[in-house]
């Protein structure tokens, strides 16, 4: 990014134009090319999630649309977005409305930080991984502020577990990463990269990679952990209100959360786009994807927690499990 | 000053969890049931008293209609009283394809709820599983009767049609490959770890609970009551057969989920033992009149369907048509334990928990 600004700054100087345009420029540039990848990588997913969902449960999924069904999704969106925009009518209203976006939101701002390849970052941050663990959190709000301006008792309750489920899984998430931050020495992302070269975190912190797994699913309000929307119980949770577009403005947030979250646990505990043979975009992509396919499967396979046994294996089983992987840490970095 | 009140939400008559039209009135405290109170009537049709303006014979199509996840079952209740009422005997033949067809139809009554109780768990994918095993039963229906979901199949003194060429082997057919599924689907549903998080030590009805309530069937044996028809009060030719009846221990949910696992395996039992002794002969007592006018009397029938007792009791004056005709239906008396077991729980117990005493909203409403 930087070098980007720079080769930017080198052409528009022999016209005269000072580098703040080029900062512009730049950040216009690094805005829509995270939004592409966020968009593409989203109606690959949701693809992708129809696809492996039909075939765990012997179905053949989408097959009209294109070949395969993979053009299943344009014809979705089209859907969703021509739809008819509810709102309630006694939802409160700007609430209700901005509720999608500072969902959606926190999600793309994560993708900032994330390496794809050492010279691939749009901002090489001091403090990455501080960024990375605070900026999703914001999204529980949106999901508050969904649940609370819907005005219905489901998204109430779904609002409700959100909150109550974010806050206790930021801290095994955060914990997690300190094992990592030991290691190398440095919150920034493209250090902890580099600082895989030989070999993977995850080698020598499994017990780290599982817990910050176990919370990310969390955080993406996954099954097991998908209390907030429970479909059984809540109908949609803090989505129930919501159709057309906002409500596939919910559905893309939840797979960018998911994609950022699979990208940093790479980034952590995987080596980032490290690899043979294959060019580092390469290898970083498999390394997600096969992440995002894993994160799939346990949707398709496990039932899902009560919110308060949720609770329980926050606090008693993945907090712990962090500690240890924290006192492990500790030790190789001291003796070895 | 911060200040907590309750709220009280409607849970159904539209809502994914309830099955059907129940609608179940929560007052929640957060996330914990204060009280619930269970509504029911939202699919009443009146078939009782349709009853009473049709001769016998024309009813058999209502029954189907009671419970449709295992209308044969309905058919061969109503005609048992019929024909204790009007002291028809029914042939040898008739009596094993009446037991083969009503074991698959208890069969498939417990894979849905099977897969119903994953899918209220929020595991998805058991409930496609269920449906397709479903799916081998529907075509053996199809090929003995050509209906696939209300199958007005039983007759008063036998059967309708006899067992066309191949079904004894399809059936068999599908017993083996039922067999392995049931055990696959234990390691996939029933053991799994969240299942019996979410399942164990809830919903829990005693057994002097179960007996007040007049709860019958899976609910009532999970509880650790021994007492299944075919066994305590042999109708048809049950007394043949050599099965067992699954019993729980502690009346939790997943007892009663394991209670219907090992009963499919146990149904499997007689129809294996059913296809191989099957003699030949009639299907239905010859000499029978077309419209069957019964003394003045009452009678009373009862079966074990999938969900627990299936009563008839009917009335006759004499005439074609019946005086009275009174269906008790399982799923009724199961679903009065809900304000019992529910109090004190959490909103996602309800869903599991529904989904546990397995009601059948076109059987309990009638």
């Amino acid at each position: 990014m930087t070098s980007f600004v720079n080769w930017l700054d080198g052409l528009l100087k022999v016209r005269g134009i000072p580098i703040l345009y080029a900062h512009v420029v730049a950040a216009v540039v690094a805005g829509l090319v995270i939004f592409s990848v966020i968009g593409i990588s989203v109606m690959v997913l949701v693809w992708l999630e129809r696809k492996i969902s039909a075939h765990v449960q012997s179905r053949l999924g989408p097959m009209r649309v294109g070949p395969h069904g993979a053009l299943q999704l344009l014809a979705d969106i089209l859907k969703l977005i021509t739809k008819e925009d509810i709102i309630p009518a006694k939802a409160d209203r700007w609430v209700f409305v901005l509720a999608p976006f500072i969902v959606l939101l926190p999600a793309v701002l994560a993708f900032l930080i994330i390496p794809i390849d050492s010279n691939l970052t749009v901002r090489n941050l001091n403090v990455g991984l501080l960024y990375f663990l605070s900026i999703p959190s914001i999204s529980s709000i949106g999901l508050i502020m969904a649940g609370w301006g819907s005005r219905s008792k489901y998204s109430l309750l779904g609002g409700m577990r959100a909150a109550a489920q974010f806050v206790s899984y930021e801290i095994p998430r955060a914990l997690s990463v300190i094992g990592v931050v030991m290691f190398t020495g440095s919150l920034s992302t493209v250090a902890i990269v580099s600082g895989q070269a030989r070999i993977w975190h995850i080698l020598w912190q499994p017990l780290g990679f599982l817990v910050f797994f176990t919370a990310s699913l969390a955080e993406c309000n996954r099954i097991p952990f998908d209390c907030p929307e429970g479909e059984a119980e809540l109908v949609g949770g803090f989505h129930t209100e919501y159709s057309g577009a906002r409500f596939a403005l919910f559905l893309m947030a939840e797979y960018a959360h998911m994609v950022a979250a699979c990208a940093m646990a790479t980034v952590l505990f995987l080596g980032g786009g490290s690899g043979f043979l294959l060019p580092s975009v390469v290898w970083f992509l498999i390394k997600v994807f096969a992440l995002i396919v894993l994160v799939i499967w346990i949707r398709w396979t496990y039932p899902r927690f009560r919110p308060d046994q949720l609770m329980d294996i926050s606090w008693k089983v993945l907090v712990p499990l962090a500690l240890i992987n924290l006192a492990i840490a500790g030790a190789v970095t001291a003796f070895i | 000053m911060i200040r907590t009140e309750e709220i009280q939400i409607n849970m159904g008559p539209q809502h994914p969890a309830t099955h059907g039209v129940l609608r179940l009135e929560l007052k929640l405290d957060g996330e914990v049931i204060v009280e619930a109170i269970p509504h029911i009537g939202y699919l009443h049709r009146g078939i009782e008293k349709m009853a009473e303006n049709r001769t016998y014979s024309q009813l058999i199509p209502l029954t189907d209609r009671i419970d449709y996840t295992c209308s044969m079952v309905n058919n061969w209740a109503y005609a048992t009283a019929v024909e204790k009422l009007a002291g028809i005997p029914v042939p040898e033949r008739a009596e094993y394809i009446r037991v083969i067809i009503g074991e698959l139809n208890r069969v498939v009554s417990h894979l849905v709820t099977m897969g119903v109780n994953g899918m209220d768990a929020g595991a998805f994918t058991i409930w496609f599983y269920c449906i397709r095993d479903r799916e081998f039963v529907w075509d053996l229906f199809e090929m003995v009767c050509g209906a696939r979901l209300t199958h007005n199949f039983v007759r008063f003194g036998g059967v309708s049609f006899d067992l066309p060429d191949g079904f004894i082997e399809k059936a068999r057919e599908f017993c083996d490959y039922l067999e392995p599924k049931v055990d696959e689907y234990e390691g996939f549903l029933l053991n799994n770890y969240i299942f019996v998080k979410r399942n164990r030590e809830v919903g829990v009805l005693s057994e002097n609970d179960a007996i007040n309530h007049g709860a019958t069937g899976p609910v009532l044996r999970g509880s650790g009551v021994n007492w299944d028809l075919r066994k305590n009060a042999p109708y048809s030719i049950y007394d043949r057969f050599d099965f067992e009846i699954p019993l729980g221990t502690t009346g939790d949910n997943w007892e009663r989920a394991r209670v219907r696992f090992e009963e499919i395996r146990q149904s499997i039992r007689i129809i294996r033992q059913a296809l191989n002794s099957i003699p030949a002969g009639d299907i239905v007592t010859p000499g029978l009149p077309r419209l069957i006018k019964p003394e003045p009397g009452e009678a009373y029938a009862r079966i074990e369907g999938p969900r627990g007792e299936y009563g008839v009791y009917i009335v006759s004056d004499g005439s074609a048509k019946p005086y009275r005709w009174k269906f008790r239906s399982a799923g009724f008396s199961n679903i009065c334990v809900l304000p019992l077991v529910l109090k004190g729980l959490r909103v996602p117990d309800a869903a599991v928990i529904i989904g546990g005493l397995d009601p059948c909203f076109a059987e309990v409403d009638r």
